[in-house]
This record gives structure tokens, sequence and C-alpha cells, in this order.
């Protein structure tokens, strides 16, 4: 899939949570074709402690509207600042970076798994299966009530199951506790959140048989498969998260405990 | 329009503007986001007669205008680098030139015998610098019999232009620079990254899994310019200056310290395409100051 640099343009800002906002971009073209799982790497202007690009994952792209929608939360003075961008504003992204999500075929039962801000890439994921006319399951988890994102408009394109550590909403615990997982049978799982989560989700489906696959966030620098600073560790040696990634089948990593 | 050609010994370069080893992969990286023949020349990442896994993650740590990395030359071996790399990087209509690395002078030898076979690959850069390895790297770059066993075992098997990449780790540079020359390097280029560390102090660990890295980008710009000046006026041998260039006005400093052509490192990351903005506006700068040829302003200082 060709890559781009592009400056492209700041239409909204939204917070949508105490450490998190919602950037939605547009530009005069239309965006280059991108896939869920993939990623954009965003130049941060204005921040002297800041001299890397970041990279962010896509959350959704509006094809009607012209949006690249991504999911910032704001963790350093590289997020702080982005989340200080204004409409009109211009942000220089290189994009689209990595392997995506494998695409649901018909027929298949998908269950998308997201944990904290891991949720951003899979609302473009179960948003492209619906357009596909695949129906996905979305189960979601967060510390609270209040820190589950964009439930809303998940909900506009899935069943969507929730837990919360402190059980203020859904079921109490964590995702892989959750009653549905031993109620249904799934296809395919696809997750993206914290390590632990996901090697959890990971554990789960290796128990079940499942087709799994994850998207890891390791510390990056180029982000084009070049420095070979976020490597993980596979059955194929060390691998580039940024290029070889950030989605693996977990067959393919380390994580067998 | 100025010209911008210039010549590292039998090597001809369409404009002193190369991309440096292990930030630009194979150039194939980053053919999306610009046109790769419009440089001067495509310096690939390191290789080993033998394939590296490289060091554990974490591996890089971003600094005050710079960056650490510890990636300790991961690569699949000279053989792998043969097979199945050259014949998709050949017809790429620059100087596609292999960083070389070893852990002894007869590893280096054979890397570069091999390399030596291809036709498409008109030059190698010797890494006697890398500071991310226990085996070779910059322990051969840090003393000048170090250097130059490892340069002349390499001279008597590689026949094409050998350029030797210089540490900043040493405590004079110039007598480095002076005893590869005296092997027969053809060309020696620098700096290769200052050797430092960063620490996280709510874990009270370091951030990087060998904790010590390689720190590059604009925070080391004036250490190497100090450097490739003072190397220049040592050597006869054309000097390839880098070390934190990220613009054209970077690039000019170093062609003015001495340095017949540059390497663009870490700066790629930040702009993938920059090397075609650095080629462009020293062809702007020379025009606008009435130069007709890059030449005249290299080494002024």
């Amino acid at each position: 899939m060709k890559k781009y640099i592009l400056d492209l343009k700041v239409k909204q800002v939204e917070q949508i949570h105490q450490r998190y906002v919602l950037i939605k971009l547009t530009d005069d073209k239309p965006l280059p074709d991108m896939l869920p799982g993939q990623f954009v790497e965003v130049r941060v202007d204005g921040s002297t402690s800041t001299f890397l690009r970041r990279p962010i994952s896509i959350n959704f792209v509006d094809r009607t509207a012209n949006e690249l929608w991504l999911l910032v939360a704001t963790i350093g003075d590289g997020t702080r600042t982005l989340a200080k961008l204004q409409p009109g504003d211009t942000l220089n992204c290189v994009l689209p970076l990595g392997n995506g999500f494998t695409p649901a075929k018909t027929g298949e039962k998908v269950l998308l798994v997201g944990g904290g801000v891991g949720v951003a890439p899979l609302l473009y994921m179960g948003a492209e299966m619906k357009r596909q006319g695949i129906e996905p399951t979305f189960l979601l988890g967060a510390r609270t009530a209040n820190d589950l994102l964009m439930l809303p408009i998940f909900n506009m394109y899935g069943r969507v199951y929730v837990t919360t550590e402190d059980g203020s909403m859904g079921e109490k615990g964590f995702v892989t506790n959750h009653s549905l997982l031993s109620l249904e049978r799934f296809d395919r799982i696809s997750t993206c959140g914290p390590t632990p989560m996901m090697k959890a989700v990971a554990r789960y489906a290796r128990q079940n048989n499942i087709d799994c696959e994850a998207s890891l966030e390791n510390l990056m620098a180029c982000g084009l498969g070049a420095c070979l600073c976020c490597v993980e560790k596979t059955t194929e040696g060390n691998l580039c998260v940024c290029k070889d990634g950030p989605v693996f089948n977990i067959k393919k990593l380390l994580w067998q405990d | 329009m100025a010209r911008l050609n210039v010549k590292i010994a039998d090597l001809e370069l369409k404009n002193p503007v190369m991309t440096a080893s292990g930030t630009f992969g194979y150039g194939l990286e980053f053919a999306d986001l610009m046109p790769l023949d419009g440089i001067g020349g495509i310096i690939v990442k390191g290789t080993t007669l033998n394939p590296r896994e490289g060091n554990d993650y974490p591996r890089m740590a971003e600094t005050a205008s710079g960056m650490l990395n510890c990636v300790g030359l991961q690569n699949k071996g000279v053989d792998y680098f043969c097979e199945h790399i050259y014949p998709l990087i050949k017809d790429i209509d620059t100087n596609m030139i292999v960083n070389v690395s070893g852990s002894s002078p007869e590893d280096y030898a054979e890397c570069a015998a091999r390399i030596d076979a291809l036709e498409k690959i008109p030059a190698i850069e010797l890494n006697i610098s890398c500071p991310n390895v226990k085996d070779g790297g910059m322990a051969f770059g840090v003393t000048c019999a170090g250097a130059a066993s490892v340069v002349k075992a390499v001279r008597q098997r590689y026949h094409k232009t050998l350029i030797v990449k210089l540490s900043p780790n040493v405590t004079d540079i110039a007598e480095i620079a002076r005893a590869v020359e005296a092997e027969g390097a053809d060309s020696v280029s620098l700096i290769n990254t200052l050797m430092g560390m960063a620490i996280d102090i709510e874990k009270r660990k370091t951030l990087l899994s060998i904790n010590t890295g390689g720190l590059s980008g604009p925070c080391v710009k004036p250490v190497a310019l100090r450097m490739v000046w003072q190397v220049a006026k040592a050597v006869k041998i054309p000097v390839i200056g880098l070390g934190g260039i990220s613009c054209a006005k970077d690039a000019i400093e170093f062609l003015m310290a001495g340095a017949t052509a540059i390497e663009i490192g870490t700066a790629n990351f930040l702009d993938p395409a920059v090397s075609i903005k650095v080629r462009d506006g020293i062809n702007e700068w020379l025009d606008a100051h009435g130069c007709q040829s890059v030449s005249e302003i290299i080494g002024v200082i």
C-alpha cells in the first residue's frame, strides 16, 4: 500500500476524556487508502522535548466526510502538544504504515477485544466489517465506566460487551473474565490494548484454538522498518513492529506463558 | 543550477547527499516517499559475514534534540544480502553502498570480498565504529593499530572504493584517520554515533537494554562538524561528513568544513524526504551565492 507524507488539516479536536483527545483530520484531496490496524507517524511541532514522530493508530476513516480520526492518549509532552492543536492547524503525517488486521471473511464470527486507548483501531476494523456486511462483536475493557471510550460510536457498528475493573459498567473484572467468552464461540479474535491484557486474550485464544491477532506498540523511531528499534522477538527472529506488524498473529509471538 | 556532482576516489556522485547506514534501510522502505535516484548515494544497513539478531528491546531512547540507539547490527548476513536484497536494489539509479561490519579483521575482509563480487555495488563503508556490539565494531575503531589492522585486511580483498567510518569516541580522531589512510582507505566518513546513556529515574533503570547506546541527531552536529574539520586538515583522501545534518544549511557547514560529501541519518526519521530537500537547498544556496559548482565551497574553512 502506497505511503505518503501529507500535511493534513485539523478539522476538530475533541477532549473526550481527561486523558484522551480525538483529533479529526482532513485534506483537500481524498485521503489515501488505509487499512484497519495500520498507523500514522505524526510530527509534533512546538514541543522542544519531542524529537521523534509519534506513532498513532488509525481510529476511524470517514470516507464521506474525508476524515481521518486519531485517538490520542495524552501521556507525555508530545501527545499533550498534539492535544493543543486547533481547527485549521496542519499536522504532518506519514501514512499509512504497517500491516493491518486480516480482513474478516463472510460468515466469520469475529471478536474485537480492546482495552484503554487500544480500542482505537478496533473501531475502524469493526466499521469496515459492518460495511462488508459482517457484524463484529466488540469486547471492551477499562478501569471504570468513565474510561470506556467512544461507546456510542462502537454501538453503531456491532454488539458491544464491556468489563470494568470496578464494576461501574458491564461485568466486573477483565475482558478475559467476561461471560461472553464461555457462552459464544468465535472464529477469530483481533485485539489491541495493554500487553498483559493482550497476552491474556492470546492465552484464551490458544486454549480454545481460535485464530488471534494482536496489535503491538513497541517504542519506535522511523516507522518504516529502517532503524530496527521497535523489534519484537518472534518465531522468525526479531521483527519490526512498525513494518512487519503492528498486527501479528499470536502464533508468531513468543507469548507462550 | 549549480553543478552538484562530486567524486569520492573513483566514485562519481551526482550530488553530495547520501543517506547514512542504519537510518534508511535498503532504500526501498523510502521509495514511496522520495525519489531514491535523486540523491548521490544510499548506504545500506550494516552487513556482517554471519547473521546477527542484534540487541534486546528496548533499543531506542529519545533525548534532547536526538536519540540513543543500541540496535547492535541486526542483519541477515552477507549471503542473504547478496541473494535476496541485492537483486531488489541493484537497479536503483544511484550509488548503492554497503556498510560492512565484523568481529575480526578476517570477518570484515571475507564480508567485503563477497560484496566486491557484486557488480552494482561500487563501494563499501567499513564500520569500525559501532558502539553497540561487544565483539568488534568500535573496538577496532578506537585505536590506530586496530583500525589499521581491519583496513589492511579488507584492502587486500576489496578492490573498489573503500570508505572507512570513524568513531568519535576517541581522543584524537585525526590520528585514526591518518592510520586508515596509510593502509589504503579511499575515503573516511565521520562521525558514527557518540556513546551515551539515559535513565528512567522512576524505575531506576537505564532506558536501553544494554545500558549504553549511540547518540545521534542535531545534538551531535557541532561535535561532528569540529571532527570533520580536524580530519579534513589531517588527510589527503576525501572526507564524508555526517552527524546531525537535518537541513541544507547543516550540510553546507560540513562541506565548508572540508567534507566532499555528506550523509543524512537520524533526520530521515523525522522527514523521510529530507535528503531531497537538502540536495535542493544546497543547489539554491549555491545559485543564490553565484557559485557554479559545489566544489567552490568544499573546505573553505
